[in-house]
């Protein structure tokens, strides 16, 4: 490890020009109000490998451990699976086991799995490497986040445990029912969900500072915002919704907690059940869909918008080809970011709350079709005319555009709120937000893996076993939940622990059977995923310094796999974006971002 | 912060491709604000404390036109206890006034007495807790109760998270073991943190108060 | 080669099993016809596009595929395009949005002759309450109901006297007759939900939700709890018999009224203590 810095104050080199004279900064720097940051640097195992302040093993201690909870998420879909397709045969799971695994496979997929690998994972990793910084801004607290999420998994682990069991609330968690007897787990078990979420709220915000201002401020020279490759973009958009978001979860938690706990009626109504009238009185169900969905429809692009960004990232490398449309690409970031925080009613269509409200929420729900749309035709216009390489990234890319727009296009269906009257909650919704923010978000995450493993370890996943990988999971995953929505047309309700014998259900049985098969193939496909990790992380091919040949700083570090600091000695200067593949006029057929053009000399890029 | 005028529609229409952009963007320091990083994570969290402040006074506005509110009559302690705040806040202003005269002999007694106003604030809150309770009025008892003990005990955590912040400077400057810029920087971005907090008190208290 | 094969094929696999599935709604038996119509459009106008963009992907990873002495274009934007691009989608987007929204007005429009039924939704079963002769339904609060009261009936409300109470999971309704469903919960959420009438909403503790439809076809539908509300939604079920004028009116003959039953448990009461 270059742990030896001589200087807090890190030099950068003087930015070289064409012409060849040395042109001054055009403004001058101010002045800092603080000494540069200082690189903690780690002394013994513990603090390099456990307390670790390196962003780097910080996202990888995200991914581990979101990988770990989301591997019980998967397990818990396996037993929901079973039930439904096979009742008979398989009738351990009782409906109160059911409706758990249905809550807690929802929670721990949506919350612990994709947003902490996307932003914990993805971003910790990434974002000082790609903006050209040693770190981020305050790694201290930086690792501090990433223990309040490890407590979060603790606490949530914990609630299988205790008395009653985990919540069963159903992910949504709405009240009355969460904290009422007639749920299961609304002993101890609601109690550790919210706690685990307001810790996860908490060590959250304290990652998305880290990320936000890295990103905002410790960019490394040339380094303008327009230059920055668009995963950044992404990951910086969402963070910014998920520390506006979480926050409407917090305090729809904290609530939640005391109107259970102390027994205010913050949500809670009159209420008669089993027999008596309740001491509550008063409070609203809709308010607390109201903040639910406030955070809950941001979290989709919080999970989406990473996503988004990776992927043209991907696309765009194994294409050999410039992202096409960056600006509108980021716009469409941007915009979407924006929009997201005035459609969350649509998830309340059949709420009860004011009907006049569905015309506003369908007008705003479906604008934001527009520059999602745009983000797919650039995506697909990326691809025209390139030269597309077939490696296991680019394939899981083509899965995520086939999965999303599937997946996009139901939720036009969902947004125009009278279609949405007979769909909203059957099976429909079931496979539209499996497809869109679980299946496409997931071939992202392997995209990104198969992507991003040789620089993380220096070797190459097992090409054999990572084809078998996608094709198992892309296929599969689209026969389970492309005939999923058919379900949903016949009416069959979502969370149903049994379907009985109408004749509209009976008819999905044997469909029912096959989702079940499907979906296990799938999961244990992702245990030969696992294997492959695992084994190629000190048997895999030993991988060439940038095997793909992208020009994001990321890959062109002094060490690699990049050390501790990042950059060595001195920080990279950045001369171009980072899509300057296939320029006309130079001979080279990529050019990274921090080549300086005296070093392409014939590289001058055509006007378009 | 003039040198960086930030044109958020300026900056995202950039072409960065083009060879007349890139003179511009390569002199960039890559910095989008004139603000140092911990200015910034203040302000940062400040947002995020608003967003959850502001939910939670829309939610109060909801829940109170609900027929069974029953207002809480303010005890005067109540007054006290931000009269306290809003001279906290004022010892703090002449601290950073000090700090930034590099007077730190002096900013060392403010500080303390910034630290024992604080502490004052949250006894003084404590008794009024122990006040309501003492009268039966607990937050279960109605929902305006419940929204007061909310209210502030979530202040209260966030002029603790302050504390925090506030013991460590005090400690360096007492120890003598700081460099200057980063005192200096430490107690101004307390003392925002602390005018942050009278700010949400007021408001707090203002609609506890008006409803 | 094989790659862009495989991709074409799932389209074309898609659209076949659209086509050919056996899986469809059941046929629509109230006046919302025209959701389905909302939902055809809808299909065609996305199914377009879903087909077309993803056959467009697969052309291009057959046609762009990697050659070693291929160089691929650079082109950072294209102006012009994205903006049709951006145009027609718009377009679109107005074409499935225009539509739905003349149905939801529509739909949260309650016709003046519509005949109120409050449905009253516990964990975990349905009961119903027609209004009497008066046409009105009485007013009702959690903190009246009792044994004597199950549904929680204000007994100063004169309007109340007369509403008739199904206690019965079963409910049936006249066809042809509009009806406005007036939904109340005593504990949880829940939500009245007959697939063939197209139309549903949540019930509310501490609020009256409504909707309302025409049931157009004679028949008996089941009615589905559509909002999860604990351990036994899975079970809550009734059905709703569709009649015509005749046997609606020998059902309703057989329905008592709150003020019947009042005086029932009270003989009921005095037979009891006469006993003794």
């Amino acid at each position: 490890m270059t742990d030896e810095y001589t200087d807090n104050k890190i030099e950068t080199k003087a930015a070289d020009s064409s012409s060849g004279s040395y042109v001054p900064p055009a403004e001058t720097i101010p002045a800092q109000e603080a000494p540069d940051q200082e690189l903690y640097h780690a002394k013994s195992f513990w603090t390099k490998w456990v307390f670790c302040q390196d962003a780097k093993v910080i996202g990888i201690q995200y991914a581990l451990t979101a990988t770990a909870i989301g591997f019980i998420g998967l397990i818990l879909s396996w037993g929901m699976r079973l039930q439904l397709g096979f009742p008979e045969t398989f009738s351990f799971l009782g409906p109160a086991t059911y409706y758990q695994s249905v809550t807690m496979h929802g929670m721990i997929m949506v919350i612990y799995l994709l947003t902490a690998l996307f932003l914990g994972g993805f971003g910790n990793y990434l974002i000082p490497l790609m903006v050209g910084a040693r770190d981020m801004v305050f790694p201290y607290v930086n690792m501090v986040s990433y223990w309040m999420f490890l407590v979060a998994v603790l606490v949530l682990i914990a609630s299988f445990f205790v008395p009653g069991g985990p919540t069963g609330a159903g992910w949504t968690l709405y009240p009355p029912q969460a904290i009422l007897p007639g749920t299961p787990g609304s002993e101890m078990g609601i109690v550790l969900m919210l706690v685990s979420l307001s810790l996860f709220v908490i060590g959250f915000t304290m990652g998305g500072l880290n990320y936000v201002i890295t990103i905002l401020q410790s960019r490394t020279r040339g380094m303008t915002l327009m230059r920055m490759p668009l995963t950044i973009w992404g990951i910086f958009t969402a963070t910014v919704l998920a520390l506006l978001a979480f926050p409407a979860l917090f305090v729809a938690c904290i609530m939640m907690t005391l109107d259970n706990l102390l027994g205010t009626s913050f949500f809670m109504p009159e209420i008669f059940t089993m027999g008596e009238k309740l001491e509550y009185g008063g409070g609203s169900p809709i308010l607390f869909q109201h903040l639910f969905w406030f955070f809950g429809h941001p979290e989709v692009y919080i999970v989406a918008l990473p996503a988004f960004g990776i992927v043209s990232d991907l696309i765009s490398v194994h294409a050999r080809k410039n992202v096409f449309g960056y600006r509108m690409m980021v716009w469409a970031i941007v915009i979407i970011g924006a929009l997201s925080f005035i459609v969350w009613a649509h998830h309340m269509y059949v709420s009860g709350m004011n009907p006049w409200f569905g015309f506003f929420f369908a007008t705003t729900t479906l604008i934001i079709a527009v520059p999602t749309a745009i983000k797919v035709y650039n995506w697909v216009l990326t691809l025209w005319r390139g030269n597309i390489h077939l490696t296991i990234p680019m394939l899981f890319s083509l899965g995520f555009i086939v999965t999303f727009v599937n997946g996009g296009i139901t939720g036009l269906f969902l947004g125009n709120v009278i279609i949405d009257v007979p769909l909203s909650d059957t099976y429909f919704v079931v496979a539209h937000f499996h497809m869109v923010m679980g299946i496409a978000p997931l071939m992202v995450v392997f995209g990104a893996i198969y992507h991003w493993y040789p620089l993380i370890t220096g070797r190459h996943l097992n090409q054999t076993l990572g084809k078998i990988h996608f094709w198992i999971t892309f296929v599969g995953a689209y026969a389970i939940y492309f005939p999923m929505h058919y379900l949903g047309f016949i009416g069959v309700p979502r969370r149903y622990f049994e379907m009985y014998d109408s004749p509209y259900m009976t008819s999905g049985v044997g469909l029912n059977q096959f989702i079940t098969v499907a979906a296990l193939i799938v999961g244990f496909t992702q245990i030969l995923f696992l294997y492959n990790i695992f084994t190629s992380w000190y048997k895999g091919e030993k991988s060439e310094r940038n095997p793909w040949k992208a020009n994001s700083l990321e890959w062109h570090t002094p060490d690699y796999p990049p050390t501790h600091g990042n950059f060595g000695k001195e920080l990279p200067v950045v001369y171009r974006w980072p899509y300057d593949f296939s320029v006309p006029g130079s001979d080279k057929e990529y050019i990274p971002q921090d080549v300086p053009p005296s070093q392409v000399p014939t590289a001058k890029a055509e006007q378009t | 912060m003039s040198k960086k005028e930030l044109n958020i529609f300026k900056l995202l229409s950039e072409k960065p491709w083009e060879d007349s952009q890139k003179v511009i963007d390569d002199q960039h320091d890559g910095k989008t604000l004139a603000l140092s990083k911990a200015k910034l994570g203040v302000r940062t969290i400040m947002v995020v404390s608003t967003v959850i402040f502001s939910l939670f006074v829309v939610s109060y506005s909801d829940r109170m036109l609900v027929h069974d509110w029953r207002s809480l009559s303010e005890p005067w302690l109540l007054w006290v206890n931000t009269i306290i705040l809003i001279f906290t806040s004022f010892v703090f202003h002449k601290t950073k006034v000090l700090s930034d005269k590099n007077e730190f002999e002096k900013a060392k007694n403010y500080l303390l007495i910034v630290g024992f106003l604080t502490f004052a604030f949250i006894t003084g809150q404590l008794l009024v807790w122990q006040y309501y309770v003492n009268l039966g009025q607990y937050a279960s008892t109605n929902p305006a109760n419940a929204f007061f003990y909310l209210f502030t005990a979530l202040h209260g955590v966030h002029v603790l998270g302050g504390l925090f912040f506030w013991g460590r400077a005090t400690t360096k400057l007492f120890t003598k073991n700081f460099s200057v810029l980063k005192i200096k920087q430490a107690i101004e971005l307390c003392a925002i943190y602390w005018h942050f907090l009278l700010i949400v008190w007021f408001i707090l208290f203002g609609l506890m108060i008006a409803t | 080669m094989f790659v862009a094969i495989v991709f074409a094929l799932i389209i074309v696999a898609s659209i076949v099993f659209h086509f050919w599935s056996p899986w469809w709604w059941t046929p629509v038996a109230s006046n919302w016809g025209n959701i389905d119509d909302t939902i055809i459009l809808t299909f065609w106008v996305t199914g377009a596009v879903f087909v077309a963009v993803c056959l467009f992907m697969s052309y291009c990873v057959w046609e762009y595929r990697y050659r070693p002495e291929r160089k691929a274009e650079y082109k950072p934007e294209d102006k012009k395009l994205e903006f049709r691009l951006t145009w027609l989608t718009a377009l679109g987007v107005v074409a499935l949005l225009a539509p739905g929204l003349v149905v939801w007005n529509k739909y949260i429009t309650v016709p003046e002759n519509a005949f109120k039924i409050e449905v009253l939704a516990y964990q975990w079963g349905w009961n119903y309450r027609l209004p009497g002769d008066d046409g009105v339904l009485g007013k009702t609060s959690v903190g009246f109901i009792n044994d004597d009261n199950p549904y929680g009936l204000d007994l100063s409300d004169p309007n109340s006297k007369d509403d008739i109470l199904v206690m019965d999971a079963d409910l049936h309704l006249k066809i042809n007759q509009p009806v406005k469903i007036e939904l109340r919960s005593l504990d949880v959420l829940h939500n009245f939900y007959i697939p063939q009438f197209r139309a549903k909403m949540d019930t509310l503790p501490g609020i009256i939700t409504y909707y309302w439809f025409t049931p157009e076809k004679k028949g008996e539908y089941e009615i589905l709890c559509a909002e999860y509300c604990g351990t036994g939604h899975y079970a809550m079920r009734g059905y709703v018999k569709v009649d015509e004028e005749q046997d609606y009116s020998n059902w309703l003959a057989k329905q008592i009224s709150f003020e019947k039953m009042l005086t029932k448990k009270e003989l009921n009461k005095n037979l009891l203590i006469a006993e003794k």
